[in-house]
């Protein structure tokens, strides 16, 4: 099996930084991503797509050409397509490709395994027509698909980038139904200077904010009583903004209310996570360079804990570092020489993230949805029945599985695990810590036999899928 | 013809024909399948094994296993797969059926 001295999970900024700044220093890189190419969320596909949709996505998207620039370089094997789904001991990593099983090792792992979108469980939610916004973004980003007639439902600065993104395209959303409320804004204000600091990003918010407003978007703020309509699809979605009960008829409805770190491939490995009361998740405990309490196991970017895309690259470099000199190409002190720059950049470009975090909360009804509400999507389980385990018992998520299929289907908790947690921590009157989250064992995605059957030989090499 | 479609495609690319359900339909060749097929007006792409619920791509990014459809025999997410010619796509039709 081929041994690499670096493996990292994850081809989004934090991971194709890291890349980048380990094979400079003379480790053998080997980058693993499903992806076709390049780019993680932010900068998905950029390299095919920035000059046909360049101007629609905007300065910050076709920026990530300077990353995926930066791993066509010796030292770096970066195999596309390449589903991850066990890291296990001495750091054997298997992964799917073109409906084959493949394996690589290495001394060292980096998870570069980015966000998720936080789960929205409002009713109606699981309709085909409601999308998480991410998804919207990535039909345009990747596809050039748009929605015709949608309505943006949520909080937070990508649901504005993303309205004016639409806007940019020439296809608005209908209107934007924002969770969030004036009261939220004014607590805000204490983060006010950290928002000074990253003045840049509320410059940004400021102007997507006028582009919309410019297109005659209608903006219903402090939106409750949110419910999606339908007959075997989304048709309308219903709430009341301003005292006053609304209904707006669409096709398409797009639910955003933040990102959560993808802990999946952190948990699968024993790594240490704590509850983060500011970002309302669970967040893996790191030290200052990405590492864990795991040796050899090393998280950088939004995995790490949500604080975008700059930040991400930043941190792969640091991650990087560390592993540079665990492995002896760099001494401690060109270590300390190179890293000292990036974690006062890292710093800075953290500080504008309490004022975002308490600007723009998550929506009160999907962390803590009505009795009626499915939360997981995949067994259909709602949260009544959530609630119902912990009136007989049930104190955590691996609990509630002997109750219930929660949790147990194809997407392993990814859009219910935060949801089973509040809703067992809240009945209970525990925190969330005490209640703790799904034991997410490998497969972390699912894996047919065929594609086991069909494991390569282990003896060969891993071709390097990339365009480069 | 297209039928009408919730979703719009921004850029015309040359197409291929994939079938679905045994239905021909011309989706843009290298195009992510469950975007070419929004976009081609299919809202309903499975029903669920628990309850026969209609589904829908949902994240696009390979997380939610709501775009599960059957190509050549296995069940796959659309949203990770791209257009090819030829291409022969099921929709799993819900309560009983092997998924993942
Ligand atoms: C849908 C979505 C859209 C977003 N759009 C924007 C945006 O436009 N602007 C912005 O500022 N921020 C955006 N964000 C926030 C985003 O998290 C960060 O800006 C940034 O992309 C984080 O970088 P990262 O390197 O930490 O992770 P990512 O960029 O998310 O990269 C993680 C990569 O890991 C790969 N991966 C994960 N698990 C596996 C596995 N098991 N096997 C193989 N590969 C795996 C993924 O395919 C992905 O390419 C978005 C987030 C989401 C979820
Ligand atoms: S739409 Fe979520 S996995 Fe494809």
């Amino acid at each position: 099996m081929q041994r690499f001295d670096l493996a990292i999970i994850g081809a989004g900024p934090a991971g194709m930084a890291a890349a980048q700044e380990a094979a400079t220093h003379g480790l053998r890189v080997v980058l693993l991503d499903e992806q076709a190419r390049a780019g993680g969320q932010i900068y998905r596909d950029v390299d095919r797509v920035a000059d046909l949709r360049g101007d629609i996505l905007g300065p910050d998207y076709t920026d990530g050409r300077r990353l995926t620039a930066g791993i066509g370089r010796d030292g770096i094997t970066h195999v596309t397509e390449a589903v991850v789904w066990a890291i296990e001991e001495d750091f054997v990593i298997s992964f799917t490709k073109d409906g084959k099983g493949a394996q690589v090792a290495a001394d060292r792992v980096l998870l570069a395994t980015g966000a998720l979108e936080r789960p929205m469980p409002l009713p109606g939610w699981t309709l085909p027509g409601v999308m998480t916004a991410g998804a919207g973004q990535i039909l345009l980003k990747q596809s050039g698909v748009l929605a015709r007639h949608a309505v943006l439902v949520g909080s937070g600065p990508l649901l504005y980038l993303i309205a004016a993104q639409m806007v940019r395209a020439g296809t608005p959303p209908l209107a934007l139904v924002e969770t969030q409320t004036k009261a939220d804004l004014a607590r805000a204000g204490r983060h006010i200077t950290g928002a000074l600091r990253g003045w840049s990003y509320m410059l940004k918010g400021v102007k997507m904010l006028a582009e919309i407003t410019r297109a005659r978007v209608p903006r219903y703020t402090g939106a409750t009583q949110i419910t999606i309509e339908g007959e075997g699809k989304a048709e309308a979605i219903r709430f009341t903004s301003g005292g006053k009960a609304r209904r707006i008829a669409c096709d398409t409805v797009f639910l955003h209310h933040g990102v959560v770190p993808n802990t999946q491939a952190g948990r699968s490995l024993g790594v240490t996570h704590r509850w983060s009361t500011e970002q309302s998740c669970f967040v893996p405990v790191l030290d200052a360079s990405g590492g864990t309490n795991v040796p050899g196991i090393f998280i950088a970017g939004d995995g790490g804990g949500i604080a975008g895309a700059k930040a991400a690259e930043i941190a792969g470099r640091i991650a990087a570092l560390r592993v540079a000199e665990e492995a002896g190409h760099l001494t401690q002190n060109a270590r300390d020489q190179r890293a000292t720059p990036l974690l006062a950049a890292l710093a800075h470009e953290r500080a504008a993230r309490p004022f975002l975090d308490t600007a723009y909360p998550p929506c009160a009804e999907a962390l803590g949805p009505a009795d009626a509400t499915v939360i997981c999507r995949c067994e259909e389980v709602t949260a009544g029945a959530i609630r119902s385990y912990a009136g007989l018992g049930c104190l955590g998520p691996n609990q509630a599985k002997a109750f219930g299929r929660t949790g147990m289907g194809p997407c392993q908790g990814r859009y219910c695990g935060l949801t089973v947690t509040a809703l067992l921590a809240e009945t209970n009157g525990r925190t969330p810590d005490e209640t703790g989250y799904f034991r997410i064992r490998p497969p972390l995605k699912p894996v047919t036999l065929g594609e086991l059957a069909a494991m390569a030989d282990p003896d060969a090499k891993v071709s390097d899928g990339s365009d480069h | 013809m297209k039928p009408a479609s919730p979703f719009l495609e921004l850029h015309d690319c040359p197409r291929v024909t994939v079938l679905l359900d045994g239905q021909p339909l011309d989706l843009p060749e290298g195009a992510n399948l469950a975007a070419a097929l929004l976009a081609a007006g299919v809202e309903v792409f499975r029903k669920t094994p628990v309850s026969g619920a209609p589904r829908g791509p949902f994240c696009m990014m390979g997380a939610c296993f709501d775009c599960l459809v059957e190509i050549d025999g296995v069940v796959r997410q659309a949203c990770m797969v791209e257009v090819t010619a030829g291409l022969e796509v099921r929709k799993p039709d819900g309560v009983g059926d092997a998924t993942v």
